[in-house]
């Protein structure tokens, strides 16, 4: 009864306050969007100059996309690819090769200088195997009688298969479930943070407290309250992500959402827990850094197996950590349920703690 | 017993500013007691013990016989705070309705009582609008209709009459007597000497004692002046 009071109420307040609903509601939605243009856009084009290059080579490079420019003259090389733009230059004399990149973009300057190695090795098994032909024939030639034609050998064509994923897909693709999650976690955790927090600093929690109500009615009734508005947040902002941002989805969608459903119970116990430790709006921003952004890191962004053992033993003491491993393995993986229960399991038990904490930390308002 | 609300004892101390210093004091049932002091005396302190919103560090407290701290008590005790403390994007009917709705109260019980409260403190018209759009005034009215939201037996009201204006607050002090009449226990705070002097007994804290406490009449003669106010600046201005 009085939860369904306080539900009530926090329903009342969310529908009133039109920012917060906002920030809760599109703001994940405008990141996303955002963040999908960002990431699955096109490489860039690199641009190399040339000086003295074979003609089969140019244009070997200029089939692996980079844009070619040819110079006859290079007296001031890094006058000139400045002014040119140019992210490298590729020089030969005689049988030396020479590279220079520019390096003002790392990421730009790998892949310039890998599809130069690619288009060079190329060539020169080409030539190669041209060389080879043609001393076949000559042997052909030479030796008289009926000597069996050596077929000439083609390169072999890998043939790539994908257990996950197929070729088209890119970072954002194993990014975006990822994301998903730590957006339902992050305005969850700020929006239920601070309401609990106002009340408290506006003296309404002590108000509440002088009247019958229990403490865990509180921590109950503000988990249902604004728990509502978070499957709300999640379904939208699922919804969003695979139907309109065409994230990749091979498993269930139902799967996801109850994944998500769980990540934004633990964001809301945690975040009316922490706001016990804020005497304001901004000290709530400083959990922020503290103990929200962290999270990303080992949600699955960065491989965790790869990591050093200590921080491997952070990871796994964040939610964060199991939500991204079951978004990813439903979304982008395709598994089942049963594949993500120990993830679901140990998020439950994260909220658990957090909850009956937060009935333990109510007692520093009212002693019962 | 007849006494509402038995203190004895009692000490209060934060970390190690000792707030409150053994203080005891009985409250009669349908008495108006009136607790005076300056600023920063405890008198907040107290009523929050009382209320059982904190625990004393020593003594004991007693409310209709039962002990504080103590849930099913809260039903019985009306707490008007020093602060209003309302929700402010939620109307003036919304803050009495929640509040309602956390007592034992039928659903037409609660209808009865926010217009029972509403009309009391002179809310009535102002009912639908939002408490951010509230003069100070209305706000103090609003948060002594939530004190007396569920009909309870004794009432605690923390400096109810700051901020509003005289004709209202001879008209809730009308009601605060009816409200003895009725048989209800009050236990107010103030600093104005004319309402204290309208309380059947009053007790002077200072530092967290409690100087003296009395009839009014029986201050003003203990002091041997004519008016309480000069009580409150004899009493407080040196010790003993
Ligand atoms: N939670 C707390 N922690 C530490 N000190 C406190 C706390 N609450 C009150 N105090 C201190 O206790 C003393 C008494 O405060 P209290 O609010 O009871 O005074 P008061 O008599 O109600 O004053 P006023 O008439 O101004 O309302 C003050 O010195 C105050 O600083
Ligand atoms: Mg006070």
């Amino acid at each position: 009864m009085r939860v369904l009071a306080l539900v009530k109420r926090i329903f009342q307040q969310m529908i009133r306050d039109k920012r917060a609903l906002a920030l809760m509601m599109i703001a994940p939605l405008l990141i996303l969007t955002l963040l999908d243009y960002l990431l699955s856009s096109n490489e860039v084009t690199p641009r190399l100059g040339v000086n003295h290059v074979d003609e089969p080579l140019t244009e070997q490079l200029g089939n692996m996309d980079v844009t070619v420019l040819q110079y006859d003259q290079l007296d001031n090389l890094q006058k000139i690819m400045i002014e040119d733009e140019l992210d490298g230059v590729l020089q030969m004399e005689d049988e030396d090769i020479q590279l220079t990149l520019l390096n003002a973009n790392p990421s730009t300057a790998k892949v310039l200088k890998m599809k130069v190695q690619q288009a060079v090795a190329a060539e020169n098994a080409k030539e190669q195997a041209n060389k080879l032909s043609l001393f076949i024939q000559e042997i052909q030639n030479k030796v008289p009688g009926d000597l069996k034609k050596l077929e000439q050998k083609k390169a072999p064509e890998i043939d790539t298969a994908y257990i996950y994923g197929n070729k088209e897909t890119t970072f954002f693709d194993q990014l975006s479930p990822i994301l998903v999650g730590y957006f339902v976690f992050f305005f969850v955790f700020l929006i239920s943070g601070i309401a609990l927090l106002r009340e408290r600093t506006t003296g309404t929690l002590d108000r509440l407290l002088a009247t019958p109500i229990q403490r865990r009615d509180i921590v109950f009734g503000y988990l249902l309250g604004y728990g509502l508005f978070a499957i709300i947040q999640t379904i939208i902002v699922v919804f969003y992500a695979v139907k309109v941002l065409d994230i990749m989805l091979v498993g269930s969608l139902w799967n996801v959402i109850l994944i998500n459903l769980t990540i934004a119970l633990v964001a809301l116990s945690l975040g009316i827990l922490l706001s016990a430790f804020a005497n304001s709006e901004f000290q709530m921003m400083q959990f922020i850094p503290i103990a929200i952004i962290p999270q990303i890191f080992f949600a699955g962004i960065f491989p965790v197996e790869a990591m050093a053992d200590w921080l491997q033993i952070i990871a796994k003491a964040m939610p964060m950590y199991y939500a991204g491993n079951a978004l990813v393995d439903v979304m982008y993986k395709g598994l089942g349920l049963s594949d993500i229960l120990f993830d679901l399991l140990v998020l439950l038990g994260f909220a658990l703690v957090f909850i009956i904490l937060n009935i333990i930390t109510l007692k520093k308002y009212r002693k019962i | 017993m007849a006494s509402t609300i038995v203190i004895k004892d009692v000490c209060k101390s934060f970390g190690k500013k000792a707030v409150l210093n053994k203080i005891s004091l009985t409250v009669e049932s349908g008495q108006i007691y009136g607790l005076i002091g300056p600023s920063g005396s405890g008198k907040t302190t107290l009523v929050k013990l009382i209320v059982g919103m904190d625990r004393p560090s020593e003594g004991h407290i007693h409310v209709l016989d039962t002990p504080v701290p103590n849930l099913n008590l809260l039903q019985k005790i009306g707490y008007m705070a020093q602060a209003d403390a309302l929700y402010t994007d939620l109307t003036g009917e919304e803050n009495l309705a929640f509040f309602a709705s956390l007592f034992k109260l039928n659903k037409q019980e609660q209808k009865e009582r926010i217009s029972y409260a509403a009309n009391l403190v002179n809310l009535t018209p102002h009912l639908k609008k939002r408490i951010q759009d509230y003069s100070g005034g209305m706000k103090r009215r609003l948060s002594l209709a939530v004190a007396l939201i569920q009909d309870p037996q004794v009432l605690i009201l923390d400096e109810p009459t700051v901020g509003i204006d005289p004709e209202l607050r001879q008209s809730i002090w009308k009601e605060i007597r009816r409200l003895k009449a009725s048989g209800k226990t009050i236990l107010v705070t103030t600093h104005v000497m004319d309402e204290a002097e309208k309380c059947d007994r009053l007790a002077m804290v200072r530092d967290g004692e409690i100087l003296t406490s009395g009839t009014p009449a029986e201050l003003k003669e203990h002091y041997n002046i004519t008016s309480l106010e000069e009580v409150f600046l004899k009493a407080g201005g040196k010790k003993g």
